[in-house]
């Protein structure tokens, strides 16, 4: 089984840390893992701002890093999904469609393509669970509120099985956190109030970390955590996935 | 004022949007309870979006099919190509009736063909009779929702509008008296109304009957007493049979309000005698969105309002704060393409989270739409200089490794050695309410260097 590594260019630059556990995550359950060091980005950054033509080029870098392995991780669900659904501005070989179907974000890559469950993790913590929109409502990555269907999550189902944690009931399991890329920044006022209701949910819950797929949600939610010094922690799924005793 | 500025507005004060979201997200948990009761729910909305897309397809005929029963039942049939043409055959008819007075029952396209400033500059009274649109009327607002044009109100400014308008005595905003007041002015203007026009929610092509779905009564009040009763519908409102109303009556209620049934779900087949009824077909661009491939499922909405109640930026600016007709997400799908330019705000005001579409009970891809709009808004919308201009250099940058690792290393060192001070200075619009990640050392890429070198 041959997996590349794809590691989003924001996590790549701001939170290597990420990227680092995500590796030593992989390398841990076996996994032979390859990262291609021509990466940059998916493209959703131009795409989601219309600009879907100006973002061939990071298309076709893409490929070109990636078209050779049989699965691509990334711990990211919104760069996965962005892969998946919007690669169909290029032309479509052989090479594009595998990279467009054998692509997934970590937690589904674990749950669904290794069969794992328990990671062998600890962490003594009250985690609160962002669910990342693109995540669970693009890549299915669980059940949504909206649907009547079975209830599922797969960051949930390797959550359960971590030693110590405590996962805290929120009170709007599966809302926006208001990151949303360049909405950030041209619709600020909604942007900041969306994170800050997200914010006050998690900490009448009682938790002391919130985690999610994305480090995009988690840099947002962190930014207005850290200027409003509130007792709260982000960390990447990875991040968690990663923890063990310290012996 | 576009989106971002009214919702910026409207964020001036906290309380009242938390007081906005939390009434609307009442709606969305309502909804919730009353669909997880439906076995089969997410069967109901594969049949409603099926039964519309192939009413779609075969439109031509279904509306011809309608008009020919609806004719041999005895109703009077209009087409109207555009809203002028709407409004000139209302005012047509009333004036052929000498009707001076007309109740009118919610209809979202008689807001959209600004039927009531017309038809008030022609010297005719309209009184909206669903309480949440006359609420609005008085304060002469625009309804901010699809289903509960008043709830950017609350009670206490309803309090003092009735107060001003129909010389209510003041009552701290009591729910019970308010309703009580206004029963009884309409009940007035029931009486006196020359005419009535109501909406259409389904239209049936093998019967040529209509139905409205009303929670107050208000459309049979005002079609039962009045001698005329004139019915507006776009023509995306036709279903084939009437047993399609056992998909879509329990989709639209329950998705609307959480109700299993609407209290009201009214069957106008003919006139009662010595009565006359008419029924004005309106396409008002709707061909034109039939025609967009990646827009036609818009015109599969049956008007519910769910995509409004669980839109988080919806409940946090406000309806009016988009400035269109049909407010939310579904009206940022559907205004472009009326006017793409004034318009080409709306479909930024997103984050593509992709509730509305999971929330839709005729499955419309709103977000994927979305998406799409944005597309063609920066190709045919003038573009800030600024946004263009970052966009080309950020889509160079990624598509050539060398330069993208320059870039975030000059970006990183940026980060962890400027003041925090300055690199949140005004430009910086993400410094206004939240710090910046904290510059790294080093890049992922470095470290994954440093360790093949050192063979770790």
């Amino acid at each position: 089984m041959k997996v590349g590594l794809f590691i989003p260019c924001y996590i790549n630059q701001l939170y290597p840390q990420v990227g680092i556990a995500t590796l030593e995550l992989l390398e841990k359950l076996k996994v032979e893992v390859v990262y291609p060091s021509g990466q940059t980005c998916c493209g959703q950054p131009m795409a989601n701002s219309g600009y879907e033509n100006k973002s061939i080029g990071a298309c076709t870098n893409f490929v070109k890093n990636f078209k050779d392995f049989d699965y691509i991780v990334t711990p990211s669900g919104s760069c996965a999904y962005h892969v998946k659904k919007h690669f169909n501005i290029i032309e479509q070989t052989p090479e594009v469609l595998n990279v467009r179907k054998n692509i997934y974000e970590l937690c589904d890559f674990i749950v669904n393509v290794l069969k794992i469950k328990n990671v062998g993790a600890f962490f003594p913590h009250k985690v609160g669970v962002h669910n990342s929109c693109h995540g669970l409502r693009g890549l299915r990555l669980g059940s949504c509120s909206e649907m009547v269907v079975e209830k599922y999550s797969f960051i949930e189902t390797l959550l359960n099985e971590v030693e110590d944690v405590e996962l805290m009931p929120l009170n709007r399991n599966d809302e926006c956190c208001g990151f949303g890329g360049t909405f950030a920044i041209t619709e600020e006022a909604i942007s900041v109030k969306m994170g800050k209701d997200r914010i006050s949910d998690h900490l009448q819950s009682g938790v002391e970390v919130i985690t999610a797929t994305d480090t995009s949600c988690l840099m947002h939610l962190e930014g207005l955590i850290n200027r409003a010094g509130q007792p709260l922690k982000v960390r990447h799924i990875a991040e968690i996935l990663n923890s063990q005793k310290r012996t | 004022m576009n989106h971002p500025k009214l919702a910026d507005l409207f964020n001036e004060d906290e309380k009242r949007v938390d007081w906005h979201d939390k009434a609307l997200w009442f709606v969305r948990h309502k909804r919730d309870l009353s669909v997880h009761q439906v076995q089969g729910w997410e069967t109901l909305r594969n049949y409603g979006r099926a039964i519309k897309a192939h009413t779609l397809s075969n439109l031509d005929a279904y509306l011809e099919e309608f008009e020919s029963n609806a004719l041999e039942n005895g109703v009077q049939v209009h087409w109207a190509v555009n809203a002028e043409e709407h409004n000139e055959i209302v005012h047509k008819i009333l004036d052929e009736h000498k009707a001076k007075k007309v109740v009118k029952s919610k209809s979202m396209l008689t807001e959209e063909c600004h039927l009531n400033p017309f038809l008030e500059s022609k010297g005719i009274e309209v009184i909206d009779t669903d309480l949440g649109e006359r609420i609005v009327q008085l304060a002469k607002e625009p309804p901010s929702h699809i289903v509960l044009p008043a709830i950017h109100k609350d009670r206490h400014e309803v309090d003092a509008l009735f107060q001003e308008h129909l010389g209510t005595e003041p009552c701290d905003g009591n729910p019970q008296y308010l309703t009580n007041e206004a029963r009884k002015h309409l009940r007035e203007k029931f009486i006196e109304a020359d005419a009535a026009i109501t909406g259409v929610n389904f239209a049936i092509a093998e019967t040529g009957e209509f139905v409205v779905c009303t929670n107050e009564g208000n459309a049979d009040m005002g079609a039962h007493l009045a001698p005329v009763h004139i019915a507006c519908m776009g023509v995306e409102k036709i279903i084939p049979k009437r047993e399609h109303l056992g998909v879509f009556l329990r989709l639209l209620a329950r998705s609307a309000t959480g109700q299993p049934i609407t209290t009201y779900s009214s069957h106008f087949k003919k006139p009662r005698e010595g009565a006359k009824m008419h029924i004005v077909i309106v396409d008002n661009g709707r061909s034109e969105q039939l025609g967009r491939p990646d827009f036609r499922a818009s015109l599969h909405c049956i008007r519910c309002g769910a995509c409004m109640n669980t839109c988080p930026i919806y409940r946090r600016s406000g309806g009016h704060s988009y400035n269109a007709t049909i407010p939310g997400p579904i009206g940022s799908i559907l205004s472009p393409g009326k006017d793409l330019t004034k318009h080409s705000d709306l479909p930024f005001a997103s984050t593509l989270c992709g509730s509305c579409s999971d929330v839709c009970p005729v499955k419309i891809d709103i977000h994927t739409q979305l998406y799409k709009w944005r597309q063609i808004i920066t190709k045919e919308v003038k573009q800030p200089f600024v946004k263009k201009q970052s966009m080309k250099l950020m889509g160079k940058l990624f598509a050539n490794p060398k330069q993208f690792k320059i870039s975030g290393k000059i970006a990183r060192f940026a980060l962890k050695n400027l003041p925090k001070k300055i690199i949140n200075a005004k430009p910086n619009v993400w410094g206004k309410s939240r710090d910046l990640p904290t510059g790294q050392k080093k890049s992922f890429d470095d470290w994954y260097k440093n360790r093949q070198k050192h063979g770790e």
